[in-house]
């Protein structure tokens, strides 16, 4: 067996064995015994038959089962869903199986040979689309005429311009927006949903709270809340964050963070710095905090630090303190923007 | 009395009244001549084999998509705007939530196959991606990618870039809390972008996300972009299909200039047409028992809320995977932040990969300078560099798939999914280069058992036993059809590099271009095993008959074994030659 | 100190009581309105009632404890850690009676074998041994004690108090046990189990004393009202029908792929393969192919 083969070989040695040729056609069972053929044909109509029973079904399932307040069920499933669910498709489905069925068995299968052809034009049709071709571009002159033929690129090219403009007010600019949040000093930490403010003594080692900034849960002078709807939104998608108590000798606080906590609670971001989802998973005992989304793992006693996963900054911590009525609040707003990464963040 | 004319009859004579299809046809060819088109189209022939049907569980799968996705429009309201939810759902009730989610849930629980037709919707896509991937894995081991079809290929891979992104969009568009969670990771992946990546962020979202356009955006990409495009793709490909005539395996009477198979209609028309209705009728029964895409058991987005186990859906699990198992790489320069942990395996991987797949053919034919067109199929094994490659991209793919899901493979087999990450890391590199060679050596022992098969024979499993006392397998010759069909290919054929440089010592131009191609194809084609010549057959089936000849006393006689014994029962007409056929 | 303490009393009582009255009668009477005193109180505070009733209690979980716990947790329950700094059991001092009932009665407790969790198995002790060993702990420290019945009891909980224990639910539980909670991966091979066919009691326990990895969850921040919403809500949902059908694990998008690729591509490549597959053919006599 040689493995390099030149071009040569290719071209003088022929095939060595002989095409024998598309075999004979041998015929089936159907073809040849009409008990076969009947009952093939009763088989393919019987499948048709079916799927028009199942088809009935379905539209008859559709009225008779209950869905909304008080849905109907079957086997703890929704009655609704498997019966019309399950008739259409038994109903689709036995149709496929006749046709196909059909084919297979009845339907003429004596193998066609049709010539491919080469996908290149012929040469005549070539030279002659190509000689219409320059007959058009000689009578239309561009060719000689580089001024027009400049002047039509550069005014077609600037119709590019407005096609870009148009879509600048799809939003609008960034500026610092995404560097600072809601948070402000003295604005309480309050558990999310409940919206409860929070005392020291109320927590415990080892808890978790999930937390928002106090203003979500307060009104305007019109009554209305002071954020809801998109605002709401936009600000927790920032401003979410946890409560998180440990024992004070557990912490090692960086330089100027000693006093960023209180009595060995501290306030993180709830929001990861690696694409933004929030991240709740808080083990008490290891004092690792785990996102679910790409599993970056970050240490609330090591001032956020990173110790697994793809995430590359340390997650953000809110410094707290007490106020007069003895509840948990802000020092002042995050001091780094939060959640993912981003070119002018610096 | 008789008539001087004979009467077929008491009626006056009729002429025969058309029958309707006839008259419709008529009315419309007297319009638009179809019967140009029509004549060559309606006999045209198509082989017949089951993984030509991969591409069609795709092209059915879109069409489920349309119909079910049309039903949905009709109670869909695309909108953030807050509403309370006073539907059935008990566990949601009184909730503020967007219009879309609660359109959704109204869809769920208060249209009658309303969730019906959203589980159709979201199983078929999930079809439509996977069909068109194992659709791709057949075009690419089978060699119909080579010229003319490399145009089909390059619209192929558009379709499935495609075709993922109106997953990623149509999923999202409920607002919920899963799909709203991939939708938050999306804008992280955009703001990672270097200098583009907080005005693309601001610009898609209107403002800070999650804003309140997002959703009616990806509703007009949704139904309106990307299905517009689709659909001319669609049609470009299947036109290809139509002008290039369909490829087919090597087999008698079945050469590169001709097409054996069976003719449109009547047979194409119903094993297609029934495959739709199998089709339809495979994605209605799991639309109906397998619940898919729970969104009221998420909740509506809530960017404080998400879920254990938030991965996207299947089709976008690779790159989820290599996210997660990308190292926490960041630099500070200047006052920007470039986001490597990010911005590598979210765009820059895909983008790469995405290249490579639409550049295989072109680098293929680049490689070995074939620029013959190709009807004919190959048989995997018969191009071992070609289907190792594509192995080792599978495993790549395979492997950062598994990633995304390492938190539920944790769980599932009580692994740490540290352990699977840190594993991951290091088998994305490993693991593809040992699948290439692992599978080139495979064909190329496929490849060395077929040319055996050619020239001595199959192995009958009938042990003789001669006068001194060996043992040997009785082998016999192929029947013509099977060895004809394991020689119709092509050899290989392996550049040689001329000579580089002129009489002055002078190097050609384009001579190192020449060079790596020529080193190229040799490692492309190094090793392959080519079909016997003429005369190496002629000189195998000497041997053969050679080796037979030490049989012939038993040829004719059972061979039992007891031919040395006295003791056989001499089966008449048995003949070891006709053995199979 | 009875002579000085008789003459303070008897200066105190008054000279004519002083005869008729026994030397040992202020005594008496002190002891008699101290017994009166710490009796009332005792009846009406119920945690020393129960104290008094069961010291017994106490001594019967104290011995099941050196049996069954004290290998991992210390003779006192202390905690026992190795020399090398191995931890094998931690301090039970504090972690009162609702831990014990939690981590015993869902079978957590005794762990069979060391590790990262101790996974939830066969209950190893019957209720009234689980009581006794919460009373032996409980005595150890105070601590979180067994919820009241009225506490997790949601059977009649209002579909208010369940859409906000959803809420609740979404906001602190499912990142760690999932939307469904069918359960989710921690660092290490831990992970948080599933919360399907947990008990309402233990689920209250565990938010209330945070077994092993898990947060606590105190009363003063997620109040009862709070806890029983979130019971509520599980509750409800474990009723709930699939809607949509099978439910296939509750995991999200993965199992959904792999039923796609499993049932669905495979149900429809094995069509594609019948399709095209040779169907019978009627051989001819005396003919090869």
């Amino acid at each position: 067996m040689s493995d390099v083969h030149s071009k040569e070989i290719e071209r003088t040695e022929p095939d060595p064995i002989a095409d024998p040729g598309v075999e004979p056609h041998l015929p089936r069972p159907t073809d040849v015994d009409p008990a076969a053929e009947r009952r093939a044909e009763r088989q393919v109509a019987t499948f048709f038959g079916l799927s028009a029973v199942f088809t009935i079904l379905c539209c008859v399932s559709y009225f008779v089962f209950a869905v909304g307040d008080n849905p109907d069920t079957i086997g703890g499933l929704g009655a609704s869903n498997v019966a019309i669910g399950g008739f259409l498709g038994l109903a689709l489905l036995f149709i496929g199986i006749g046709a196909i069925q059909w084919a297979r068995k009845l339907m003429g299968d004596h193998e066609i040979i049709e010539m491919r052809h080469p996908s290149v034009s012929s040469d005549a049709d070539r030279d002659e689309a190509l000689e219409a071709f320059n007959t058009g571009v000689t009578e239309s002159g561009i060719g000689r005429r580089p001024l027009i033929r400049n002047s039509l690129i550069g005014a077609m090219a600037a119709l590019g311009l407005p096609a870009v403009i148009f879509l600048r007010d799809l939003g609008p600019l960034p500026g610092n927006k995404l560097a600072h949040t809601v948070w402000r000093k003295n604005m309480r930490v309050v558990q999310d949903v409940t919206g409860v403010p929070i005392r020291p003594s109320d927590m415990e080692i080892g808890q978790l709270v999930n937390t928002e900034p106090g203003v979500f849960y307060k009104d305007g002078p019109d009554g209305e809340p002071l954020f809801e709807g998109t605002e709401l939104q936009q600000a927790k998608t920032k401003a979410a964050t946890i409560l998180v108590r440990m024992h004070p000798d557990d912490i090692t606080p960086s330089r100027g963070r000693a006093d960023w906590g209180v009595d060995g609670i501290l306030c993180y971001s709830k929001i990861c710095t690696h694409v933004g989802c929030p991240i709740s998973l808080w083990e008490q005992q290891t004092h690792h905090l785990l996102c679910p989304c790409h599993q970056s793992t970050f240490d609330l006693a090591d001032n956020g630090k990173v110790i697994f996963g793809p995430a590359a900054r340390p997650l953000p911590q809110l410094p707290i303190m007490v106020d007069s009525a003895g509840y948990l609040v802000a020092q002042s707003d995050f001091p780094e923007p939060v959640g993912p990464s981003y070119w002018e963040r610096g | 009395m008789k008539t001087p004319f004979t009467s077929n009859g008491t009626k006056a004579a009729a002429a025969p009244k058309p029958n309707r299809v006839g008259a419709v046809a008529e009315w419309a060819d007297e319009r638009l001549g179809l019967a140009t088109m029509a004549k060559k189209q309606i006999r045209k022939v198509f082989p017949d084999h089951w993984s030509f049907m991969l591409g069609e569980i795709a092209l059915w799968s879109f069409v489920v998509l349309l119909l079910t996705g049309t039903f949905l429009t009709l109670w869909f309201r695309p909108s953030m705007g807050e509403t309370v939810y006073n539907g059935s759902y008990d566990q949601l009730r009184g909730l503020e939530m967007s219009e879309a989610y609660a359109s959704t849930l109204d869809i769920s629980f208060d249209v009658r196959a309303g969730l019906l037709m959203r589980q159709m919707h979201h199983w078929s896509a999930m079809l439509f991606i996977a069909a068109m991937l194992v659709h791709l894995m057949r075009v690419y081991f089978t060699g119909a990618f080579r010229k003319p079809r490399e145009l089909n290929w390059v619209i192929g891979s558009l379709l499935l870039l495609l075709g993922t992104l109106e997953g990623f969009t149509g999923y999202s568009l409920p607002d919920d809390l899963l799909s709203g969670t991939g939708i938050r990771a999306a804008d992280g992946f955009m703001k990672s972008m270097p200098v583009v990546g907080t005005y693309m962020s601001f610009f898609l979202f209107g403002g800070e996300f999650p804003g309140d356009s997002i959703i009616p955006r990806l509703y007009t990409v949704h139904v309106l972009l990307i299905p517009g495009v689709l659909l001319a793709l669609i049609a470009a490909h299947m036109l290809l299909l139509v002008y290039h005539k369909h490829t087919q395996w090597p087999g008698p009477g079945r050469t590169n200039d001709n097409v054996v198979g069976y003719p449109m209609l009547p047979v194409y028309a119903a094993k297609a047409g029934g495959f739709f209705f199998i089709v339809f009728g495979v994605t209605a029964l799991m639309g109906a028992f397998l619940s898919i895409n729970p969104v009221w058991r998420y909740g509506s987005y809530n960017p404080s809320e998400v879920t254990a186990g938030s991965q996207p859906d299947w089709y976008m699990g690779w790159p989820d995977g290599a996210l997660r198992i990308m190292p926490g790489w960041e630099t500070h320069l200047f006052g920007f932040t470039l986001s490597w942990n990010v911005f590598l395996p979210i765009i820059v991987l895909p983008g790469l990969m995405f290249t490579i797949l639409l550049m295989l053919p072109f680098v293929e034919a680049w490689i070995t300078g074939d620029k013959r067109n190709h009807h004919l199929l190959q048989r995997p094994r018969n191009a071992p560099t070609r289907t190792a490659l594509m192995v080792s991209l599978m495993t790549f793919y395979g492997l950062l798939w598994a990633a995304g899901g390492n938190d539920l493979i944790a769980i599932t087999f009580h692994l740490s999914i540290n352990q699977i990450t840190h594993f991951m890391r290091v088998a994305v590199f490993v693991g593809p280069l040992i699948a290439f060679i692992i599978t080139r050596r495979w064909c190329i022992s496929l490849q060395r058992k077929d040319q055996d098969d050619l020239l001595h024979g199959y192995e009958t499993g009938v042990i003789m036993r001669d006068a001194l006392g060996g043992y040997t397998e009785r082998h016999l010759p192929l029947p013509t059809a099977e060895a004809y069909t394991l020689t119709a290919r092509d050899r290989d054929e392996i550049r040689q590099l001329e000579a580089g440089t002129d009489e002055n010592g002078v190097a050609a131009k384009g001579t190192g271009k020449a060079k790596l191609q020529a080193r190229l194809s040799h490692w492309w084609y190094a090793h392959n095993v080519q079909k016997p010549t003429v005369a190496e057959l002629e000189e195998a089936h000497h041997h053969v008959e050679v080796e037979d000849a030490h049989d012939a006393p038993l040829v004719g006689h059972a061979a039992d074994g007891h031919q040395f014994d006295g003791r056989h029962d001499v089966v008449e007409g048995d003949d070891l030659a006709h053995h199979r056929d | 100190m009875l002579r000085i303490f008789q003459r303070t009393t008897g200066r105190v009582a008054g000279s004519i009581s002083r005869r008729r009255r026994s030397r040992f009668a202020a005594p008496a009477v002190l002891l008699i309105g101290l017994l009166a005193t710490g009796g009332v109180y005792a009846a009406f505070t119920p945690a020393d009632a129960a104290k008094q009733d069961d010291a017994s209690e106490v001594a019967k979980g104290k011995a099941l404890f050196l049996v069954g716990c004290s290998s991992c947790h210390g003779m006192n329950g202390e905690g026992v850690t190795t020399k090398r700094g191995k931890q094998l059991g931690p301090s039970l001092v504090g972690v009162g009676a609702a831990a014990v009932d939690f981590q015993v009665g869902t079978g957590r407790m005794p762990m069979a074998q060391p590790g990262v969790q101790a996974p939830s198995k066969q209950v190893l002790y019957t209720p009234e041994e689980i009581s006794q060993l919460g009373a032996y702990v409980a005595s150890l420290g105070p601590g979180p004690e067994v919820p009241p019945k009225s506490e997790y009891d949601v059977a009649k909980a209002s579909n208010e108090s369940i859409v906000r224990g959803g809420e609740i639910f979404r906001t602190n539980c499912t990142a760690c046990h999932n939307f469904a909670g069918s359960g989710g991966a921690l660092p290490q091979g831990k992970y948080a189990p599933k919360l399907t066919g947990v008990s309402a009691k233990h689920i209250y326990e565990a938010l209330l004393t945070g077994p092993q990895q898990m947060p606590v969850f105190s009363d003063h921040v997620l109040t009862p009202e709070d806890k029983a919403d979130v019971i509520a809500y599980l509750k409800k949902t474990e009723k709930t029908p699939g809607y949509g059908g099978f439910s296939m694990g509750a995991l999200g998008p993965v199992s959904e792929g792999l039923f796609a690729w499993l049932v669905g591509i495979g149900m429809l490549v094995g069509f594609a393969v019948w399709i095209a597959a040779h169907t019978a053919r009627v051989k001819k006599t005396g003919e090869d192919a």
